[in-house]
């Protein structure tokens, strides 16, 4: 299941969408967001699943605009933290 | 007090051929709205009663309301019901609940129940939401996006829509439509600034029904927009008030080229509907763990 | 020489006249649904108050959103570049400027000269602008230039929800209803706003001196709220909504000296 968080606005679309398939819960995205946004629990999703997934935090959800913006400089692109740090390559943004 | 405009008739429904007290498992789904709230009760998988009532001021009220209308004349007691979910805005708060779900994973098992398991994509604008989901043929998952955070594609953004030209909301549908032709939508996607812009609209002359036409069209795009997002298949199902808005409805299908299914039950009881089905799972899933652990 | 810049914005219509260094007359009129009308009376208005005909004026430099409504000016430039060279005037050590507007907000790097290395804007979304300010005013049945003021006597500030301006209306409506004290929604109202300003500045990154222009400005609440998130002492110039006009004022007169450079941002 791919699970976008997030929302679209007058002036953008700004999701992060996680593969559920592809999480396998281990947690290094939420070690590396330097603030707070991500979070391994249960798919809320898909009640009948075992395995933990990574989510953003409810908190977050409709502001990940702002939450996010100190890791997406406008000028000198890098890597974000949470898609450099996740093996299974489950995570990305969409702005 | 304020006119309530974004606000439907509140419906309830008993089936005539189901005796409750022949049903083994008995389920029930509460979807708890920002502005309307569903109890759906069931027996073996079979949908037995439901209401769709106005949510009130207070979630666990409004919960217990529902249900006790539902179960109204049924001789079916709460304490009858084998296992109670919860979704919704308010889902944290329905106190007799066993178990509180997502409204995403609810919606797509209600639709995939309501209009058949050939549905793969499911709209569901509420009255402070919007829901794209797409799901497999067992009402499973596998792609989804709520937006939640924006006015704009909700029935509170037409909500704001009609109070500002003083149109009941039944009639939007129908006067989005008598036009000569389909006009520009409105440019602005925030309804704040949408909002400004129909004024300027006004001003410049133009009919109430013009401007409406305008909106409806800018709505529709838009969540054609984050529908496109998670990527459109057929069998397309548009759930919740919205599907009771013809002039949302007809330019939704207009743009994406695809009808959506014709509904059997009330559009906004998906939610609940689904959240009875997943009780009933979940009771089942219980039942078997402890027959085993004996 | 005396020059003129003429500042569409959103809400108002700002025009500035200068000579040299000195700024001898502004004014600011409601843009309405009309930009030419607007900037047609605001620019008549400074005429009449200096009582400078318009053949004395070398040139006139438009900005602002609703900019070509200014349709009788010799150019024209953006805001980023208008608002930096603006600041400049008053504060030359200013690396960072933010501009919140009626209905945009606005972030922007720039060196010693004025030269724009880097911006960032909120825009088409009124939750990051000033007339989400406005809209919530109204829902709390307060004149928004009190908002300011009220919202520093709060004892009890409370996190806000909603983030979308129609959303947070109905949660203000119901905050009142709430009997929660007008003074805890007026800063909440305006922690959100600065929260959403901060996190745009940090996307360019924030060099010191800071400083802040445009109409939300005015607003001491806000500039509070602000202050507190991005930790900074912010410098706010004098009529924080005329920077802009100010700093198109000031390319007409550099434009005027080096033709070859019109058109130029």
């Amino acid at each position: 299941m791919i699970a976008n968080y997030g929302y679209k606005d007058g002036s953008g679309e700004y999701f992060i969408s996680i593969d559920n398939d592809k999480c396998d819960g281990c947690g290094d995205c939420v070690k590396f967001c330097p603030y707070n946004v991500l979070e391994v629990g249960e798919d809320e999703n898909d009640p009948f699943r075992e395995v933990f997934v990574a989510r953003v935090r409810e908190e977050h959800r409709k502001k990940i605009k702002y939450s996010c913006a100190p890791c997406k400089p406008v000028r000198g692109r890098v890597e974000l933290p949470c898609v450099a740090a996740c093996k299974p390559l489950a995570i990305s943004h969409s702005w | 007090m304020e006119k309530e405009y974004w606000k439907w008739p509140e419906s309830k429904w008993l089936s005539s051929e189901i005796n409750w007290k022949e049903g083994e498992v008995i389920s029930a789904g509460v979807d708890v709205g920002s502005v309307s709230t569903q109890a759906v009760v069931m027996t073996d998988g079979r949908i037995y009663c439901y209401s769709n009532m106005r949510t009130g001021s207070s979630s666990p009220d409004s919960a217990q309301k529902a249900m006790n209308w539902a179960l109204e004349g049924t001789g079916l007691n709460l304490e009858n019901i084998h296992y109670i979910i919860g979704t919704g805005y308010g889902r944290v708060n329905v106190p007799f609940a066993h178990k509180t779900l997502t409204e995403i994973a609810c919606h797509a098992r209600g639709a995939n129940f309501m209009y058949g398991p050939s549905v793969r994509t499911i709209l569901d604008m509420g009255g402070q939401d919007c829901k794209a989901i797409r799901c497999d043929e067992k009402g499973k998952v596998t792609n989804f996006l709520m937006n939640d955070k924006c006015a704009a594609g909700t029935g509170r953004g037409m909500e704001v829509f009609a109070d500002l030209l003083a149109i009941p909301i039944e009639d939007i549908g129908e006067m989005s439509f008598n036009i000569d032709e389909e006009p520009e939508p409105v440019s602005s996607t925030c309804v704040i600034f949408a909002k400004s812009e129909a004024v300027g609209l006004l001003r410049e002359g133009w009919q109430k029904e013009k401007v409406i036409a305008a909106y409806c069209l800018a709505m529709a795009h838009r969540v054609v927009e984050l529908l496109e997002r998670i990527g459109i298949e057929k069998d397309f199902a548009i759930t919740g008030g919205i599907a009771k808005n013809i002039g949302i409805v007809k330019r939704i299908e207009n743009e994406l080229g695809i009808k959506a299914l014709t509904p059997t039950y009330d559009t906004q009881i998906a939610g609940a509907l689904g959240a009875a089905l997943f009780a009933k799972a979940l009771y089942e899933k219980e039942k078997k763990g402890k027959v085993k652990n004996f | 020489m005396v020059t003129v810049g003429i500042d569409c914005g959103a809400k108002e219509t700002k025009a500035l006249l200068i000579e040299g260094n000195k700024i001898l007359a502004k004014y600011s009129v409601l843009s309405g649904f009309d930009q030419k009308y607007a900037a047609e009376e605001a620019f008549e208005n400074i005429l009449k108050k200096t009582g400078i005909s318009r053949e004395d004026i070398t040139h006139i430099t438009s900005t602002g959103v609703g900019r070509k409504g200014a349709y009788f000016v010799n150019s024209s430039i953006t805001e980023v570049g208008a608002n930096a060279k603006g600041i400049l005037f008053y504060y030359p050590s200013v690396r960072t400027v933010i501009d919140v507007g009626a209905e945009e907000g606005r972030a922007i790097k720039l060196d010693e000269r004025g030269k724009v290395l880097d911006f960032a804007i909120n825009e088409k979304c009124a939750a990051g602008a000033g007339i989400f300010t406005e809209t919530m005013a109204r829902a709390l049945e307060i004149k928004l230039e009190e908002m300011g003021e009220l919202s520093l006597k709060s004892q009890k500030p409370i996190p806000m929800n909603a983030q979308c301006a129609v959303f947070a209306e109905s949660e203000v409506v119901s905050l009142i209803h709430s009997k929660t004290p007008k003074e805890d929604i007026a800063r909440s109202i305006l922690d959100a706003i600065a929260d959403r300003i901060a996190s745009m500045v940090r996307r360019i990154g924030i060099e010191k001196d800071v400083a802040l222009t445009g109409g939300v400005a005015k607003n001491i609440g806000f500039v509070h709220s602000l202050k507190r998130d991005l930790q900074v002492e912010l410098f706010i110039p004098e009529n924080p909504e005329f920077i802009c006009a100010l700093g198109a004022a000031l390319i007409a007169a550099e434009r005027a000296l080096s033709p070859s450079k019109e058109g130029g941002e």
